[in-house]
């Protein structure tokens, strides 16, 4: 059986993060880094390949003196035998805090306990471009893995000098390294001890294969669990600073509207508060956020606004402003006209996709300070290198002279690559001359931040009489080209994604739009089925080869009883299955239908997910657990409102997100492949609970809901 | 404006001077620097911003400082005692609750709440009374475990 070790398509594109990376860089001098750091053992990690030197940025030059520049990361070994990992990649709630504490942790033989991770703050990491695509565990954790295997022998060489031995008889446990002969041992921190060694890794040094890890492959409990637990833990939005003001921003009552006046007289009187106006930016700063309140309710502004399109107009308006399919976004095979004329059945439909928020529980928050003309900014985002480029554009300022940092954040889901609390809290600081904190109203957040891309998504195919699938025609409208090529054996295809212009402001979200055409496609692939009066499952399998995602498949109807147990009169079963970037996973839902009200309820999921060696089996596990749950909100109910630049529900009140009475039963099965480097986790698992809870409803009531939301309304 | 001089939280007395219509939650986070208590909606719609009032929960982002004058209010940086951690906190760490971790503070304060209240809950209760809490990172089943966990070590230690 072929075994595939590489993605069977190559990344694709996403268009929505795209983001290029600056035009210089300059090195750091090797005496600043430890002046920096204090002495001891450093090791840098260099790229070690095209798609990673992409992310960080570009090589350049390298002078004797510098350090290189090419470093995506760096470690750290202290006199105390603690070991600081410095990198830019951020905590959002994906844990990668945690495994990548775990990949270091093997590689250098300590206990987790001794690794402290410094992320996301600018002036101390490494250029990155940002947290996002899944890509920390397949690039940063190879990555510092390699570093500190790297240290770990530049220790062995220290100590096998100091004893005049061959370096390849010593070993290491638990931050000491032992002479097995003469029983001699010395601690990292005594070997660190007085040094300034750096040493920049080659991109080829070996790693411990999966199947001998011993901290790496085993559940490791969240690293700063203790500090969430007793609110220690200080969240962007907890940034509290000497002499610090609450700024508000006064938000025009639509998209696109412009300031045609202001009075800010009353609000100017009041005192401590400061009103900021610069073109159509009206803020307040104020001693509290009280009163920072208070003053934006006495200013009287008067708007301009513009006619702008309806959420009535929507799918219309998208393929109505659609352009040419991007080439990026295209692909084709054989013959779809031949395919078409060769089948005995044919099928064509039509899927929708509303815009939905990402409504992290943290809204956007920042904290901004100027001194000496230098800008310091603490705020949540997933791309810190990016929001300090936004503010060095906004305010006319050198990257260097701004400071970005970024604490673990109550959360993302793609939602937050952008900078725009950031940049008002510097714009108010900058006014009342005083650092300023700028924390977003979950109503901004609603309607200020972005949103997933709302789409059309239409499929034709044709179908043999024995049930094999002989052309395929796929476009989608706007929502965007991830994940839409498809794994099932088609011999002609024709697969377009065509970027349109959207009424509202969107960018990423958790999987992108592999969602959205795993939605289209997995459902479609359920009426294909149903035509070719086939199960589901056979069907699917009938039409794919890819050993791992057959594996998926088979492993969670497995689990869930497929084509064994029968639903409850009410009930109704559905699966569906995808990969996208580097993950295969598989879903089986059980839906049940109120006889009264109608309403639909996700009872029970069982998710099998293969994202190669698995890293951190219980911390996959919630991740897969969370992607079901968020999940369950955009297949059933979540779906943004608008009406002539007016977002029509921007209250949790008004815009549902899952509750705890939404929670279904969820299994996951974890298809741990350790001779498969590791993929990353936090979005893919997302894609199958859409379309198995629409087969679901199928199944149950006969049915077919091809709009997300499927039963914002019951059914 | 009537203004509020004294507070009591975690068994501390505290001097401020805030209007008594600012939020509790506004004065905990602002005045008293306890951040722990999160602000998620402003409209009590989340429960990021829970605390116990009297040993009830409440949603202190529409809690006008000035009702809860004179009254015992316990924040989540209340719960460890003499580096202890409170049963309900240990139970977040055992079950690994925590994805970004914002929801948990006021999600174990209404636990806390509720097991006081309720010291042998059914599964479908933890559901049903932490209902008006989100978890966007979707750990719903994890809490429910971590409060069924508490329970059950309860119900041990009784028998």
């Amino acid at each position: 059986m072929r075994i595939s070790t590489q993605p069977p398509m190559a990344l694709e594109p996403e268009r929505y993060e795209l983001i290029a990376p600056p035009t210089y860089r300059f090195g750091v001098a090797r005496r600043d880094f430890f002046k920096l750091l204090g002495g001891g053992i450093a090791v840098f990690c260099l790229h070690d390949s095209p798609l990673a030197a992409q992310e960080a940025g570009r090589s350049g030059r390298r002078p004797d003196d510098d350090l290189p520049q090419d470093i995506s990361a760096w470690l750290h070994i202290n006199d105390k035998g603690e070991v600081t990992v410095f990198t830019g990649k951020v905590e959002v709630g994906q844990n990668i805090r945690t495994s990548l504490t775990q990949a270091v942790a093997e590689e250098l033989s300590v206990a987790p306990g001794s690794v402290q991770l410094l992320m996301g703050d600018t002036e101390r990491v490494p250029f990155d471009m940002g947290t996002f695509g899944s890509r920390t565990t397949p690039t940063m954790n190879p990555q510092l893995r390699r570093a500190a295997s790297a240290a770990r022998d530049a220790l062995i060489a220290l100590a096998a000098e100091a004893w005049h031995l061959d370096p390849k008889g010593l070993v290491t446990v638990s931050g000491v390294v032992t002479d097995p002969e003469s029983h001699r041992s010395v601690s990292y921190g005594e070997l660190a001890k007085g040094r300034e060694l750096a040493k920049a890794i080659p991109a080829e040094d070996p790693l411990i294969p999966a199947a001998q890890w011993k901290t790496m492959g085993k559940p490791l409990a969240k690293v700063a669990g203790r500090d969430i637990v007793t609110g220690r833990h200080r969240y962007p939005s907890d940034i509290k600073l000497p002499g610090m003001l609450y700024g508000k921003v006064l938000r025009p009552p639509a998209f696109a509207a412009t300031l045609t006046s202001l009075d800010a007289q009353k609000a100017e009187a009041m005192p401590g508060v400061t009103v900021v106006h610069d073109g159509n930016f009206v803020g307040v700063t104020a001693p509290s956020s009280h009163d920072a309140q208070a003053a934006m309710a006495a200013l009287n502004a008067t708007w301009k606004t513009t006619p702008q399109p309806s959420g009535d107009e929507l799918y219309d308006y998208l393929k109505k402003n659609a352009v040419h399919a991007e080439e990026r976004g295209s692909h084709t095979a054989g013959s779809v006209e031949k395919g078409l004329a060769e089948a005995s059945a044919r099928l064509q439909q039509t899927y929708t996709v509303a815009y939905i928020a990402h409504a992290p529980l943290e809204p956007r928050a920042a904290v901004a300070e100027w001194k000496d003309g230098k800008l310091t900014v603490w705020t949540g985002t997933q791309r810190p290198f990016g929001v300090r480029g936004e503010l060095a554009e906004a305010f006319h300022l050198p990257e260097d002279h701004v400071h970005v940092l970024m604490p673990d954040m109550g959360s993302g889901y793609g939602g937050k690559h952008t900078g725009e609390a950031a940049v008002e809290a510097a714009r108010l600081a900058k006014a009342a001359g005083r650092p300023v904190k700028l924390v977003w109203t979950r109503e901004e957040e609603f309607t200020w931040a972005y949103f997933r891309p709302a789409g059309v998504i239409e499929i034709s195919a044709g179908l043999a009489s024995d049930g094999v699938i002989t052309a395929w025609e796929f476009h989608n409208y706007n929502s965007g080209g991830a994940a839409i090529g498809t794994l099932y054996n088609i011999p002609n295809q024709r697969i377009e994604f065509h970027p349109s212009q959207s009424p509202l402001r969107q960018g990423s979200y958790r999987s992108l739009a592999a969602a959205a055409n795993h939605f289209a496609r997995e459902s479609f692939m359920d009426e294909l089925a149903h035509l070719a009066r086939m199960d589901p499952l056979d069907f699917r399998l009938k039409n794919l080869t890819d050993p791992r995602l057959r594996d998926a498949l088979q492993a969670a109807a497995k689990r869930f009883g497929w084509g064994e147990d029968k639903p409850q009169p009410g009930h109704g079963f559905g699966i569906a299955g995808g990969f996208d970037k580097g993950g295969y996973v598989a879903t089986c839902a059980e839906v049940a239908v109120d006889s009264a009200t109608r309403q639909v309820r996700v009872v029970r999921v069982v998710t099998a997910f293969d994202c190669g060696a698995v890293v951190n089996p219980d911390g996959l596990r919630n991740q897969i657990e969370g992607a079901n749950m968020m999940g369950i909100g955009g297949a059933l109910f979540e779906a943004i409102r608008f009406e002539n630049g007016r977002i029509l529900n921007p209250h949790f009140a008004q815009y549902r997100v899952p509750r705890f009475g939404d929670a279904p039963a969820i299994e996951v099965v974890l298809i741990d492949r350790k001779d498969v480097p590791s993929a990353g986790a936090g979005e893919t698992p997302i894609v199958g609970i859409a379309p198995a809870t629409g087969n679901a409803i199928f199944a149950a009531t006969g049915q077919r809901r091809r709009a997300l939301p499927m039963a914002p309304e019951g059914v | 404006m009537s203004r509020v001089s004294q507070l009591v939280i975690n068994g501390v007395s505290y001097s401020v001077d805030v209007d008594a219509g600012a939020s509790l939650l506004s004065v905990l986070r602002e005045d008293l620097d306890l951040t722990g208590s999160k602000y998620g909606c402003g409209e009590g719609q989340c429960g990021a911003c829970t605390v116990l009032v009297a040993g009830a929960p409440r949603r202190s982002c529409i809690t006008p400082v000035g009702e809860v004058v004179g009254k015992p209010i316990t924040t989540i940086e209340g719960l460890e005692k003499d580096g202890q951690l409170h049963p309900v906190q240990q139970a977040f760490l055992d079950e690994d609750v925590m994805q970004c971790g914002y929801c948990t503070s006021g999600m174990i304060m209404t636990a806390v709440g509720f097991l006081n209240a309720r010291p042998h809950p059914k599964d479908e209760e933890i559901s049903h009374y932490l209902e008006g809490h989100i978890c966007r990172c979707g750990t719903y089943p994890r809490i429910v475990a971590a409060v069924r966990r508490v329970a059950k070590a309860m119900q041990e230690v009784r028998s």
